[in-house]
């Protein structure tokens, strides 16, 4: 078997993902496993029981001090001051352009401590980033070193984590956490994913990865656990309608563009993009990201041309099979006037170049799989 | 171990394999590239009456993760497509060297098979890769 190339970063569990079989591939300079025993099964499994991520090449940064929530106003696009200790909000880190540092997890853990997670390939950036834009009195810390991420995700994550923590798991609300412990070793429990499923995300030290990852599977056996890897996480937060960095978000795309408004707030005060942002508003957008739906056979692929009325008219960001919806789906981007009235304008015909030849498409609502909706009935 | 490659067919490097019956070579794709692709959910083949050339875009298959192109281990005419794989692409992962074949083609070549591995050479190429 081959061994890792030197220049690849490796998580705590790059042994086991080896011994247990997976597939590993170079995921943004780090060495991680895409697939364990399929890509369809593990999504399965999230969709229906529960999944295994190692997730430990996410990056954290931390911020502390007295003016720790000016600096995490400043640097991101939601609005901080509204989080209460042992909340977390998505947000974005922008350039002053406007454009994507990243897209992040920002929790409060108290006044003068906020905790970060970041994107594994863009973690060093990110800290450069917050720290060259740090007039105030707080201290960043690019963590990552310090913490293994695991993350338990589907209808079953719940009961498989509370057998091996002391905290009762089920009043923690949907983008909260609680500091505890997981058999015995100190852990962050996050009620977040990016699955489009109940679970949660456990930040914990590293050298505990190990003895976690296997305790989590055997407490997760009963209800048909699997290790799953970055496959099923894509394919799962496709349909989930979750946005990717260096897909559908980056340094050229604004949260205008990605349809990621709700997380811009312009009315907290000055932040980094801000003035960056009300310019693009004032001019008109001009592209927005749309999701489709193959109506032909074919898939339309991350970096397909977009065709409508027979010109080029923009591209896939990402796109490919939904093992839920047992069709082929995907995001793009296409100008304005197709999204300007929102669910009204989908359903448009556009075709999507496969290997040189344009099979047709429909424009959808997303997100394309949501739980509540698929299990209400 | 013994070879788990048919000693009848003929590889390319791009593992495909061809299983020549007269003028007519079969074609599909190894247990190799099914594997390296994992779970298969479209296979895109030309329609009878294609002319395809040795080593030139025959189609392609799909996995979960990418689409990976197909290229024609022969030259000739497409005779016959399997069309059960339209609707059971993950036959290819099951079967490929058997039922999940792709495409017959009446090979205008014949010749062409002897700058093909032998199922030894294709085993000894796919484990060091």
């Amino acid at each position: 078997m081959t061994q890792p190339a030197t220049a690849l970063r490796t998580t705590s569990l790059n042994a086991i993902h080896r011994r247990m079989g997976a597939k590993m591939v170079d995921f943004g300079g780090w060495d991680m496993p895409v697939q364990y025993s399929g890509v369809l099964e593990e999504h399965r499994a999230v969709r229906q029981c529960v999944g295994l991520f190692d997730v430990s090449h996410m990056g954290e940064i931390e911020i502390r001090g007295p003016e720790a929530l000016n600096l995490v106003n400043w640097v991101t696009t939601n609005d901080a001051t509204k989080l209460e200790a042992g909340q977390a909000q998505y947000s974005a880190l922008l350039y002053r352009h406007g454009g994507f540092v990243d897209d992040i997890l920002a929790h409060k853990i108290a006044g003068d401590h906020f905790f970060l997670c970041v994107n594994a390939a863009n973690q060093d950036s990110d800290y450069q980033h917050i720290a060259a834009n740090n007039p105030f009195d707080a201290r960043v810390e690019n963590a990552g070193d310090r913490y293994a991420q695991l993350a338990v995700q589907g209808p079953r994550a719940l009961e498989t984590l509370q057998k091996l923590t002391a905290v009762d798991l089920a009043p923690i609300r949907y983008y909260h956490f609680v500091d505890g412990a997981v058999s015995g070793a100190k852990a962050r429990i996050a009620r977040t994913g990016y699955t489009g499923e109940d679970g949660f995300e456990v930040y914990f030290p590293p050298a505990e990865a190990v003895r976690l990852w296997e305790e989590i599977l055997a407490a997760g056996a009963e209800f048909g656990i699997k290790p799953c890897g970055l496959g099923a996480r894509n394919t799962l937060r496709l349909e989930a309608g979750l946005a990717l960095y260096g897909h559908e978000i980056d340094a050229s795309i604004t949260p205008w563009e990605a349809q990621l408004g709700w997380i811009v707030k312009p009315g907290k005060g000055d932040f980094l993009g801000r003035e960056a942002l009300r310019q693009q508003k004032d001019r008109g957008v001009a592209r927005k990201l749309m999701g489709f739906e193959m109506t032909g056979r074919g898939i339309g692929r991350d970096g397909c041309e977009v065709y409508v009325d027979g010109a080029p008219a923009g591209w896939v960001t990402s796109g490919g099979p939904s093992p839920t919806l047992n069709k082929n789906i995907g995001f793009c981007y296409l100008p304005a006037h197709f999204a300007r009235t929102g669910l009204a304008q989908t359903g448009r015909a556009i075709h999507i170049m496969v290997r040189g030849v344009p099979v047709p498409a429909i424009t959808i609502p997303t997100p394309f799989f949501s739980r509540r909706k698929a299990r209400s009935t | 171990m013994t070879n788990m490659y048919p000693e009848n067919f003929r590889y390319t490097k791009e593992h495909e394999w061809v299983r020549v019956e007269g003028d007519t070579g079969t074609v599909g794709i190894t247990f190799h590239a099914q594997k390296e692709l994992g779970d298969i959910v479209y296979v895109d083949l030309p329609k009878v009456g294609t002319m395809v050339e040795q080593g030139k875009p025959l189609g392609a298959v799909e996995s979960v993760k990418a689409a990976s192109d197909l290229y024609s281990p022969v030259s000739g005419e497409v005779v016959e497509v399997n069309e059960t794989l339209a609707t059971a692409p993950e036959k290819l992962n099951a079967d490929p060297h058997g039922e999940a074949w792709l495409v017959k083609i009446r090979m205008t070549a014949p010749g062409e098979t002897t700058h093909l591995l032998s199922a030894a050479e294709y085993q000894v190429y796919v484990e060091a890769e």
